[in-house]
C-alpha cells in the first residue's frame, strides 16, 4: 500500500496523541491517514514507555481511590509550573480529563490499580494494565479496525503552509520522497529531545552527555518547520522534563527501568568528590524531576549516588547492579575520584550527623528530619551515617524525558499563528504542544493526559470541519 | 555497559553442579529488569512474585517459570522486546526453563531425558503399548476373538482377558502415579513448600480455584491472552477448559466403571444411557474439542513467544489425547460389530501409552504449576501478615 496523495485528515506521529486523534477523527466520519516515522516494532514513540495518566474524578473509580477534584489538579499543576502555563486551557484540559477513562477503555485499553512502589499516585493516576506499550497496541488495533490508514517508515520532513493554513507535507517513505495534501492536519510528532544538534544549540556541549529516555524518532522536524513559518510558539527551548538516570543506560529508549530511586537515602557527589544539593529535601517522587537538571549542571554532567549496606532494600531495585567496595577509598577508585577527597566528603558528612543523633529517629516513611548540622549543602532528611560496609555506588547522568517548546494552541487544539489567529485546518496534540500546559516543571501522568485530551479534541474538530 | 554483559549469575545448579542453563541465565537477567520495571504487574502471578524479591536464585526462577501460562501478554506489552537492545522475551525464556524443570524433577531422574524428542518418545510408547496388548493376546489366548462379534456383558473381556487388562492398566497407571508423586514432592521441597503451608491461610483453596478456573489466563482483566498477534482472546482458556475437564470426566467415567464392575458386579460394556458412558462421552467430547482447538492455536500462535524446542512435547500430548477420544467413540459406535476387537485393542493401546508416558509428558505441567500456585498464595499470605 502506498501513501495516498490526499487525506481528509492527516495525522503526523503515531504515539498516544496521534492515535487518539486518528481514532476520534475516523469515528467522526473522516478518512484518516496516519504517518509514523518508525517501523511497526518500534512504534509508539514515548507513549510506549508510560504507565499512567492523571485524571480528575469526583468519586472513586474501579482503579482510582477517593476523588481528585479539578481544583486539586489545578493546584498541583500551578505548584510545579509556578504558574507558567495557559491557565484557562489547563482548566479546560482538567475538565476534559474526567471523561477520558471510559473513552480509552472503548479502545480496548485496560486500567489497573497503581503499581507496587507507586502508592502516592493511587488517587490521581490511572495505570494502564501492561503499561504504555499495551495501550499503544490497543490503540493501533482499534485504529486499524475502524479503517485508519497507517503507514510506518513514513517520516514527514517538512510542512508547507499557505496563508496560515496547511497545504501539504513532504514525506520520505522507505527512501522515496512524496507529498501529501489534506483538508486538515493534526501534528502529534512529539518534542525534539532526540535531535542532538538542536539540543546542542541550546545546551552547548553539555548535551553530549544527555541520555534520551524515550524514542530516538522525536527529532522535532515538524515542530521546527512550523516555527519557521509564523506559527506561534510556547515554552522556552531549554524547558524539559529531566531526571537523573543510571549513566550506563542505553543512549535512547532506556525507559523507566534506568531510573535510580536511592538518591534520598544516599549522598550524591560530583566527579570532584563534592556534594552539591540536599539529597533529602523532600519525598523522592516530589524531587525526582529536579535531579536531571542538577546533574546537568555538574562538571562533565556526571554524579555518583553513594549508599552503605543499611539502606539497600529501601528503594525500587535499579536495572543495573551497583558497583561496590568495602571501603570508601576503594569505592573512590571505582569511579575515578581522588580517594582522599571522597573520604573527606564522607567523613565531613558523617561528623555533621553525630550531634543530632538523639533528637531525630530515622524513618523513610515521613520527613524524619534526621539531618546534618552545619554542612554545605545540608542533608535535611533521612541522613544516616555512611559507615556500614560494603558501600555501593550508582553513576548518574541527566536523562531527558521530553522537551516543552511547542506550538501554541487554543481549546479546540487549533494551532495559533503569531498574530494570534487560529489556523483553520491545523491542530496539534501531545508533546508538540505540551508547553501550553507545562511551561516548566512536571506532574506525573500529565504527558499522556495532554495527548489524550487534545488528541481527541483535535480529531473531532478536524472531522467536524470537513462537514462544514 | 549493556544489560547483557552485566547479568551477574551466581546461580549454581544445586542438583548436579552443572553450569546454569542458557534459559536460567536469561531468566535471571530478565527477572531483574522486570523487577525494575513492573509494568506487567497486573497480567498474572509471575510479576507480583518477582516484586517480592530482589535477587533470583535457581529455585526462584524455576518457580516463576511454572507460574507462567505462556499467555504472551508480557511479550507484546514489553517496551524492551526485540529489537530493543535489552531484547526481553519472558514468555519464551520461561517456557524453556519450564521444560527444563520437568526434566530435572522427573523420577527416576534418568527418564527425565525423555522430555527431549518427546514426540518420538510418545509415538514409541503407543507402538509399544499396542505390541504389548497384542502379544498378551497371542500368548495367552486364541486369536479368533479379536475378529468376531461379541455382545452382552463382559464382551470386552472376551477379546482381552480381564486379568491381562487389569495387570497392564494397574502396573502402568500405578507406576505413573508413583513417579508423579515423587516429582511433586521433589518440586515442593525445592520450593520449600510444606504441608503446613498448604493447609493454612486457604492456600489450597485459592490455588485450586486459580488452577481450576485458569485464572491467570484471563490477562488480568478478563480479556484473555494472545495467540497470533497483539489482540486478546479467551479461546485458549475455553479450549483448555474443554480438554482439562474432559480429562477429568473421562477419569471419572473409568473410576465409576471400575466401581460398577467390582462392587456392583455390573460388567462392561455398559448401556449407552449409563453413568460411565455418559461421563465418558461428555469427557470424550471435551477431549476432541479441546486438543483440536489447542493444536489449532499452537499452529497460529506467534512462534516468538513459545519454545519451539519443546513444541513436540505439546503436540504429542494433545494428539495422544485426541486419539484416545476418537478411538473411544469409534469403539462406542462399533462395539456391536466384529470391528470391536481391533478397535478395543487400538483404544486401549492409546490409553496404556498415556499411562506409560504420563510422568514424562506435558501432563506434568499441571503438577508443577499447582505447586507454583501453592507457593504463590503462601507467599502472598505471608507478606500480608
Ligand atoms: C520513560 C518515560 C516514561 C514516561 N512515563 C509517563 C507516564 O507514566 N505518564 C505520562 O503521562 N507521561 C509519561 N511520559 C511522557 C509521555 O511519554 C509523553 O508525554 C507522551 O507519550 C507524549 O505523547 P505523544 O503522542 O505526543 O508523543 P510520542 O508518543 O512520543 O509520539 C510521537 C510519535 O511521532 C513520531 N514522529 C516524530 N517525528 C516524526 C516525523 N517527522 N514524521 C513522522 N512521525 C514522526 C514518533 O516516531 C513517535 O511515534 C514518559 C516518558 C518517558 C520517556
Ligand atoms: S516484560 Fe517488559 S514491560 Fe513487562 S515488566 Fe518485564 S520489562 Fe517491564
Ligand atoms: S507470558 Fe503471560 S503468564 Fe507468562 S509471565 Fe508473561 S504475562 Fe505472565
Amino acid at each position: 500500500m502506498t501513501i495516498p496523495s490526499h487525506a481528509n485528515v492527516l495525522v503526523i506521529g503515531g504515539g498516544n496523541a496521534g492515535l487518539c486523534a486518528a481514532i476520534a477523527a475516523q469515528e467522526a466520519g473522516a478518512q484518516v491517514v496516519l504517518l509514523e516515522h518508525s517501523d511497526q516494532q518500534e512504534r509508539g514513540g514515548n507513549s510506549k514507555h508510560t504507565r499512567n495518566l492523571r485524571v480528575m474524578h469526583n468519586a472513586p473509580t474501579a482503579t482510582l481511590d477517593n476523588s481528585y477534584s479539578a481544583q486539586e489538579y489545578l493546584d498541583d499543576l500551578l505548584k510545579v509550573t509556578q504558574g507558567n502555563m495557559d491557565q484557562p486551557l489547563t482548566e479546560f484540559m482538567i475538565e476534559q480529563s474526567a471523561t477520558l477513562l471510559p473513552w480509552l477503555q472503548r479502545m480496548g485499553i485496560h486500567f489497573q490499580p497503581s503499581l507496587s512502589g507507586t502508592l502516592s499516585l493511587s488517587h490521581t493516576n490511572a495505570f494502564f494494565l501492561g503499561g504504555g506499550k499495551a495501550l499503544i497496541n490497543a490503540q493501533y488495533l482499534t485504529a486499524e479496525r475502524i479503517g485508519v490508514k497507517i503507514f510506518y517508515h513514513a517520516e514527514v520532513t517538512s510542512i508547507h503552509l499557505e496563508d496560515g493554513a496547511f497545504k501539504s507535507a513532504a514525506v520520505t517513505n522507505r527512501g522515496f520522497k512524496q507529498t501529501i495534501t489534506a483538508d486538515s492536519v493534526i501534528f502529534a510528532s512529539g518534542g525534539f529531545q532526540a535531535n542532538k544538534a538542536w539540543m546542542k544549540e541550546i545546551w552547548g556541549c553539555v548535551a553530549d552527555n544527555f541520555i534520551i529516555r524515550g524514542t530516538p524518532f522525536n527529532q522535532g522536524t515538524v515542530l521546527k518547520s512550523l516555527l519557521a513559518q509564523d506559527v506561534a510558539s510556547v515554552a522556552t527551548p531549554e524547558q524539559c522534563h529531566a531526571v537523573a538516570i543510571d549513566a550506563r543506560s542505553p543512549k535512547y529508549d532506556g525507559g523507566i527501568v534506568t531510573r535510580i530511586d536511592c538518591i534520598s537515602f544516599s549522598i550524591v557527589v560530583n566527579k570532584n568528590g563534592k556534594r552539591f544539593y540536599d539529597e533529602g529535601e523532600d519525598f523522592w517522587p516530589k524531587r525526582y524531576a529536579i535531579w536531571g537538571r542538577l546533574v546537568a549542571q555538574q562538571p562533565e554532567q556526571i554524579a555518583y549516588s553513594i549508599i552503605d549496606s543499611q539502606v539497600t532494600e529501601q528503594f525500587m531495585p535499579p536495572v543495573f547492579p551497583s558497583m561496590q567496595a568495602n571501603s570508601i577509598e576503594e569505592l573512590a577508585q571505582l569511579i575515578a575520584i581522588e580517594p582522599s577527597v571522597l573520604t573527606a566528603t564522607v567523613t565531613q558528612y558523617n561528623n555533621a550527623l553525630a550531634s543530632d543523633k538523639k533528637t531525630a529517629q530515622y524513618n523513610p516513611k515521613i520527613l524524619d528530619q534526621c539531618r546534618t548540622q552545619g554542612l554545605t549543602p545540608e542533608k535535611t532528611n533521612w541522613a544516616l551515617p555512611i559507615n556500614k560496609p560494603p558501600y555501593y555506588v550508582y553513576p548518574l547522568r541527566p536523562g531527558i524525558t521530553f522537551t516543552y517548546l511547542g506550538v501554541k494552541v487554543n481549546n479546540k487544539a487549533q494551532v495559533l499563528m503569531n498574530d494570534g489567529t487560529a489556523s483553520k485546518n491545523m491542530y496539534a496534540a501531545g508533546e508538540i504542544m505540551a508547553g501550553n500546559i507545562l511551561g516548566q516543571g512536571y506532574c506525573a501522568g500529565t504527558g499522556m493526559t495532554i495527548g489524550a485530551v487534545f488528541g481527541r479534541i483535535a480529531g473531532e474538530a478536524a472531522a467536524c470541519q470537513l462537514k462544514k | 555497559m549493556s544489560v547483557e554483559k552485566i547479568a551477574i549469575v551466581e546461580i549454581v545448579d544445586i542438583t548436579n553442579n552443572n553450569t546454569p542453563s542458557t534459559a536460567l541465565v536469561e531468566a535471571e537477567r530478565i527477572a531483574n529488569i522486570c523487577n525494575a520495571c513492573r509494568y506487567c504487574e497486573g497480567f498474572c502471578a509471575v510479576f507480583p512474585a518477582i516484586t517480592q524479591r530482589r535477587n533470583f536464585n535457581e529455585h526462584d526462577l524455576e518457580y516463576l517459570a511454572n507460574l507462567c501460562h505462556n499467555c504472551g501478554a508480557c511479550y507484546h506489552a514489553c517496551q524492551y522486546a526485540p529489537p530493543h537492545e535489552f531484547s526481553i522475551n519472558l514468555p519464551q525464556t520461561l517456557a524453556e526453563l519450564r521444560a527444563e524443570t520437568y526434566q530435572k524433577y522427573a523420577w527416576p531422574v534418568k527418564l527425565g531425558s525423555l522430555f527431549h524428542r518427546n514426540g518420538l518418545m510418545v509415538a514409541i510408547a503407543v507402538v509399544l503399548a499396542m505390541i504389548l496388548l497384542l502379544s498378551s493376546l497371542l500368548l495367552f489366548q486364541d486369536r479368533t476373538p479379536v475378529f468376531t462379534q461379541h455382545l452382552g456383558a463382559g464382551a470386552f473381556y472376551q477379546v482381552i482377558s480381564h486379568q491381562a487388562m487389569v495387570a497392564l492398566a494397574g502396573t502402568s497407571f500405578g507406576f505413573a502415579i508413583i513417579a508423579l508423586l515423587v516429582s511433586f514432592i521433589k518440586f515442593c521441597r525445592a520450593n520449600t513448600i510444606t504441608l503446613a503451608h498448604i493447609f493454612s491461610n486457604n492456600v489450597l483453596v485459592k490455588a485450586s480455584y486459580a488452577a481450576g478456573t485458569l485464572k491467570y489466563l484471563d490477562g488480568g482483566n478478563g480479556q484473555g491472552c494472545h495467540t497470533k498477534d497483539q489482540s486478546f482472546s479467551n479461546t485458549r482458556r475455553y479450549f483448555h477448559h474443554a480438554m482439562a475437564w474432559g480429562f477429568v470426566l473421562c477419569f471419572l467415567a473409568t473410576s465409576v466403571a471400575t466401581l460398577f464392575e467390582y462392587s456392583l458386579d455390573i460388567m462392561s460394556p455398559f448401556p449407552v444411557i449409563s453413568l460411565p458412558v455418559i461421563l465418558g462421552s461428555l469427557g470424550g467430547l471435551g477431549l476432541i474439542v479441546g486438543p483440536l482447538g489447542l493444536i489449532w492455536l499452537k499452529i497460529i500462535t506467534d512462534p516468538k513467544i513459545i519454545s519451539i524446542k519443546y513444541l513436540g512435547m505439546d503436540y504429542a500430548f494433545l494428539l495422544l489425547l485426541l486419539c484416545i477420544s476418537i478411538t473411544g467413540f469409534l469403539l462406542l459406535g462399533f462395539r456391536s460389530t466384529s470391528a470391536m476387537g481391533m478397535l478395543l485393542i487400538i483404544h486401549l493401546g492409546f490409553v496404556f501409552a498415556l499411562f506409560l508416558i504420563l510422568p514424562y509428558s506435558k501432563f506434568v505441567h499441571a503438577l508443577y504449576r499447582f505447586v507454583a500456585l501453592l507457593k504463590f498464595y503462601h507467599e502472598q499470605a505471608a507478606t500480608k501478615k
